[in-house]
């Protein structure tokens, strides 16, 4: 299991070095000169450029400045914004808490939806329980959340009055008014992955109720009850298990489009601003820290994987 | 399936047609996806009015029997712009999945077929992009790379082509082991030659089916980017960008949202109805469930 644990740690070190060059190399796609950019009225003056290449490290060869800015990220410096001259890791910090909560909501509405609605279309597998179910996965997946957020609003804020169409409230301040703002974007981000989960629970209940386990408990006479929830269940969560890891790393990007149709201040509304203020620095750390969260969660599926599968575990 | 059933002699070809139009559901994903390419062909002809001209006489006016979708804060033919929309969605979705085969698969048929240290240096690359969630990606690179239709096409492509790197990898390594590549190389073939001679016609199947599943999210990922302004740029009709000038008259007028939403989810379903109809028809090892 140690042994495991640090081969695939190892794994992680090469991806996260070529992620870091392509990230760095973004930059470089960039069109025109970043000192124009930051020297703002001064542009003309070729002093206040050449001291802002300097200071930037811009005028020092490109495998230079790869090394200077990765030691810097190393040691949690992601650079400033342009725009407003604070820190990029600062920023990130304070923005990640709001989608965090955002997310983790979503993941629950999402597991309450699609892991009962996978296990049902499986267990009543070629009914019109299960072609519903199936359904209403496939609307999920084909709907764009930006588009369901935009009808919910639509729905719940303008024609019932029910909900606030935007705006947020910390969990600190006021939860019940927290919760108010940031169920409906939580639930239109979770549609997508409850979608994802109900295909994928059901895959994974049909393999485990065709499996000899499961007819040699019917064929002692369990109750299906039993042979539904005790048998095949807790096999065919294993991989569901995994995948949910994954997808929660899917929610922190999906929140992108989300936060911005329900102007929530998270991390997508960050990314977003950034790239109308071209504010690079601040995408190059989002898309930074994204990846860094999104690798660390793979790890972290693929050890859940190792602790829930004894078959594994032994090996 | 019993084997009965099957007609003796029939072509592969034949059987995945067969089985592509038992699959009601996919059909339909079919003929709406024909319908969709006709109306982006034919939009000069068939759109009732130009998807451009203004009108401050009939601003934001709700549906009506001139105006089936109604009209924008322009004065604008809604239904108009939806059908030059599918221009840019479509070829948006098309384009970009074909640039994404062209850069992935060669790539992936290398790496598996030289293995190696072109192995190693490709699939790192592909695991890192794929580490930075799809969207977050295709924002970040239509960002340096500005603002423009052709731009967020780049962007997709990008993005979408470690998937077929994976793919086309994992099916060039089956494919190397297999007596007909073994036979291929002896005869004297060159690498590249058996890489596109006689690997890629055996991988076609579920390259195809991936990347019809691919053109529905790349056609969310075109409208995504243009919503943000980072796509196709006003005033040029694309379904994202009017859902995007939509929020600002949600109370006003709701059906400038509903219907250029409406015709997303359509087609992006219509493509995933079609790719899993694909799936089914074309993977022989695929079990009915």
């Amino acid at each position: 299991m140690g042994l495991w644990l640090l081969r695939r740690v190892g794994q992680v070190l090469p991806t996260m070095l070529i992620l870091s060059m392509l990230i760095f190399g973004l930059q470089q796609l960039m069109p025109g000169d970043p000192a124009l950019i930051l020297a703002g009225e001064e542009r003309g003056d070729p002093q206040v450029l050449a001291a802002i290449r300097a200071e930037l490290g811009l005028d020092r060869p490109l495998h230079e400045q790869y090394l200077i800015w990765m030691g810097k990220v190393l040691n949690g410096d992601f650079g400033f914004s342009w725009r407003i001259r604070v820190p990029v890791s600062e920023l990130i910090l304070a923005k990640l808490p709001v989608t965090f909560q955002l997310a983790s909501m979503a993941f629950v509405i999402a597991v309450a939806i699609g892991v009962p609605l996978g296990i049902l279309s499986a267990v009543r597998r070629d009914t019109p329980a299960d072609w519903a179910a199936n359904g209403a996965a496939l609307f999920g997946i084909s709907t764009p959340n930006f588009w369901l957020g935009i009808m919910m609003i639509l729905l719940f804020s303008v024609e019932l009055g029910w909900l606030p169409p935007s705006g947020y409230v910390p969990l600190t301040e006021d939860p019940w008014q927290s919760l108010a703002t940031t169920i409906m974007p939580a639930f239109v981000l979770g549609t997508g992955v409850a979608s994802v989960l109900m295909r994928h629970t059901r895959a994974a209940m049909l393999t485990a109720l065709a499996q000899d386990y499961v007819r040699t408990a019917r064929a002692k006479g369990l109750p299906e009850r039993l042979v539904v929830w005790k048998h095949a269940l807790r096999n065919a969560l294993i991989p569901v298990v995994t995948l949910g890891a994954i997808e929660f790393g899917r929610l922190l990007a999906g929140a992108v489009l989300t936060e911005q149709i329900f102007t929530i201040p998270g991390f997508g509304k960050l990314i977003v601003d950034a790239v109308f203020n071209r504010d690079y620095p601040v995408v190059q750390g989002v898309v930074l820290a994204t990846a860094l969260i999104f690798i660390l969660l793979s790890l972290v599926a693929d050890i859940l994987y190792m602790l829930i599968n004894p078959r594994l575990r032994q090996a | 399936m019993s084997a009965a059933a099957i007609p003796a002699g029939e072509s592969p070809s034949r059987r995945a047609l067969r089985r592509f139009l038992r699959h009601r559901l996919a059909v339909f994903g079919l003929v709406v996806v024909v319908l969709f390419i006709l109306a982006a062909v034919l939009a000069p002809l068939i759109a009732p009015y130009d998807p451009l001209q203004t009108s401050w006489a009939r601003i934001r006016k709700p549906p009506s029997f001139e105006h089936w979708m109604g009209t924008d804060e322009n004065g604008r033919d809604v239904l108009s712009r939806v059908i030059w929309g599918a221009r840019a969605s479509l070829m948006a979705g098309v384009v970009s999945v074909l640039g994404a085969l062209c850069i992935g698969v060669p790539l992936g048929l290398l790496a598996g077929l030289a293995g190696g240290w072109a192995d190693a240096v490709i699939s790192r690359i592909a695991d890192a992009m794929l580490s930075v969630p799809f969207l977050i990606l295709a924002i970040a690179l239509a960002a340096f790379l500005g603002p423009a239709l052709e731009n967020a096409m780049l962007a997709i492509a990008i993005t979408a082509s470690p998937v077929f790197v994976r793919l086309s990898r994992g099916m060039a390594l089956d494919a190397k082991s297999t007596d007909w590549i073994e036979a291929a190389r002896a005869l004297g073939n060159p690498p590249w030659r058996t890489a596109f001679v006689h690997v890629l016609p055996n991988i076609i199947p579920p390259l195809l089916v991936q990347a019809s599943l691919a053109i529905a999210e790349a056609i969310i990922a075109e409208a995504a980017l243009s919503f943000l302004g980072l796509g196709q740029q006003p005033p040029q009709p694309s379904w994202g960008s009017m859902l995007n000038s939509s929020q600002r008259f949600l109370t006003q007028a709701p059906w400038l949202s509903i219907f250029p939403g409406a015709t997303i989810m359509l087609v992006v379903l219509a493509f995933n109805l079609m790719g899993d109809g694909l799936r089914d028809a074309l993977d022989p090892r695929a079990e009915k469930r």
